[in-house]
């Protein structure tokens, strides 16, 4: 049999023999970033499509989660940062082509369009609220006058920030698992999932939960539906990406992906979803739980496995 | 100016004296190199085929770590030399992930570090110390758009290969084979 013996003479630490620079800072904060986005997207096209009353928990008090998942994923990417001082240069410098960038500046936005969106809010969560100051006042009013334009930022950047968690990954064409185009909508669907989940988490309205349970059954199935287009493309693809694809189909990570991700994270819920929405008594604490568990593994896996992934030459 | 390198694989014998060079030359901390051997065996016992290659930074004509840093830390200069500007860089690791050839290594300091095709040397006129201490004499360095340059000279007469085309990232290191 041909074969050939590859030695290399270099062992950079987190390099070799398999690269291992981003550790659980970076895909906890895809899994915080994609969730909060998936919350204020939903919590805006209720809002804008006027729905406000119906679904009251998605649009006015699951939002509230929001910022600490932000404010949380950035502190995790600040660990993630070696030369942490100089932080500062990603908002001195706007980089088209890199999505890093993009996604630091989407940060930037919709971080404060969150802590408004909840400001906005707070008599909701607290009855007596009352900000003290004539001119938190003067600025709730401002806010609430243009509610309708802060609901349309809110849902495009949460959009670009789910998108933006899988185009990070998928920009990287040395890392073959990553160099899919799927990522970006599997990863806006799956932050989706999660942030329907948070509101079925959190709802006491019997017909928000049922509508919140229905969403989550429909992304789930596009989330399979872009797993399977995945993997096709992977297997389809070059011999370097049906060796990514072989790391879930037989390789080291098979068992943690399929039993985590795919039937925990995804048929369990599902299945259970449907026994609700067929009235059965399920409580919603365990769908909902699953889904976002399911979320945040599917990140992990996704970013360790994909360092495993590599060229060979 | 398009500055590039050839490895003439047939002399090069892997003593690892580039690497020790340049990790004298450049202050490389200990347990890193930014230039490295590589021994390729190849076929079925006897009839085995050997390669080995000096391998590094390929300076990239398209270059993903330059594409994909958040600050413009990674920026190309005169020459088509891709550099990091260490207080720029603030450690992210994009650039690391995004080479298919793993030649880039995050340096204790924070930042990011990797083959500079020694520009300080190179912009007063010497070779990089990689070259200039080859025992062999297997390295070439120097201009692609000049025709009488080293390198252009050397890759007119000989086969070559870059390391993974495929991926898009038009390498400047040449490997004569």
């Amino acid at each position: 049999m041909k074969e050939e013996l590859i030695v290399s003479g270099r062992m950079n630490h987190m390099v070799d023999p398999n690269l291992h620079i981003w550790h659980w800072q970076i895909p906890l904060y895809l899994f915080l970033g994609g969730m909060a986005a998936g919350i204020l997207c939903i919590a805006a096209l209720y809002f804008i499509r006027g729905r406000e009353k119906d679904y009251r928990t998605a649009v006015r008090i699951t939002p509230f989660l929001a910022p600490g998942l932000l404010v949380l994923g950035l502190i995790a990417l600040f660990f993630d940062l070696r030369h942490k001082l100089f932080f500062w240069q990603l908002y001195t410098n706007i980089r088209l082509q890199s999505p890093m960038s993009w996604g630091a500046w989407a940060l930037m936005v919709i971080t404060p369009v969150s802590f408004i969106w909840c400001a906005l809010h707070m008599r909701d969560l607290f009855p007596r609220w009352d900000w003290k100051y004539r001119w938190l006042k003067e600025l709730e009013k401002f806010f609430n006058k243009y509610k309708k334009a802060l609901a349309w930022v809110m849902l495009i950047y949460g959009i670009i920030l789910g998108i933006y968690t899988g185009i990070l990954l998928s920009a990287f064409n040395a890392r073959p698992l990553w160099n899919t185009s799927i990522l970006g909508p599997l990863f806006l669907a799956s932050g989706l999932s999660a942030g329907a989940a948070a509101t079925l988490l959190l709802s006491k309205n019997k017909e928000e939960r049922k509508q919140f349970a229905r969403i989550d059954l429909v992304i789930i199935g596009i989330e399979l539906f872009l797993i399977v287009h995945m993997f096709m493309g992977f297997l389809a693809s070059t011999q370097v990406q049906i060796d990514a694809a072989n790391l879930f189909l037989g390789g080291p990570y098979t068992a943690t992906f399929w039993i985590f991700v795919i039937f925990l994270g995804m048929l369990i819920p599902a299945l259970l979803e449907i026994m609700e929405l067929r009235k059965f008594y399920v409580p919603a604490l365990v769908p909902a739980v699953l889904v976002i568990f399911g979320s945040f593994m599917l990140r992990f896996i996704i970013v360790y496995a994909g360092q495993m992934s590599r060229w060979l030459y | 100016m398009r500055y590039a390198m050839a490895v003439d694989t047939r002399k090069c014998v892997g003593c690892s004296d580039c690497v020790v060079a340049c990790q004298t030359e450049n202050e490389i901390p200990i347990g890193f190199c930014r230039d490295w051997i590589v021994e390729v065996t190849d076929g079925t016992y006897p009839q085995l085929e050997m390669e080995i290659r000096s391998e590094r930074c390929n300076h990239c004509k398209n270059a993903p770590c330059v594409r994909c840093c958040p600050t413009g830390a990674s920026h190309v200069v005169d020459g088509g030399i891709v550099l990091v500007t260490r207080n720029k860089c603030i450690g992210c690791g994009a650039c690391i992930a995004s080479c298919p050839y793993d030649a880039r290594y995050p340096h204790p300091a924070g930042y990011v570090d990797k083959c500079t095709f020694c520009e300080n040397r190179v912009k007063n006129g010497m070779s990089p110390a990689c070259v200039a201490v080859c025992p062999t004499r297997c390295l070439y360095f120097g201009d692609l758009d000049d025709p009488n340059s080293n390198v252009s000279v050397v890759l007119k007469k000989r086969k070559y290969k870059t390391l993974i085309p495929e991926a898009g990232t038009q390498p400047q290191l040449y490997f004569m084979i």
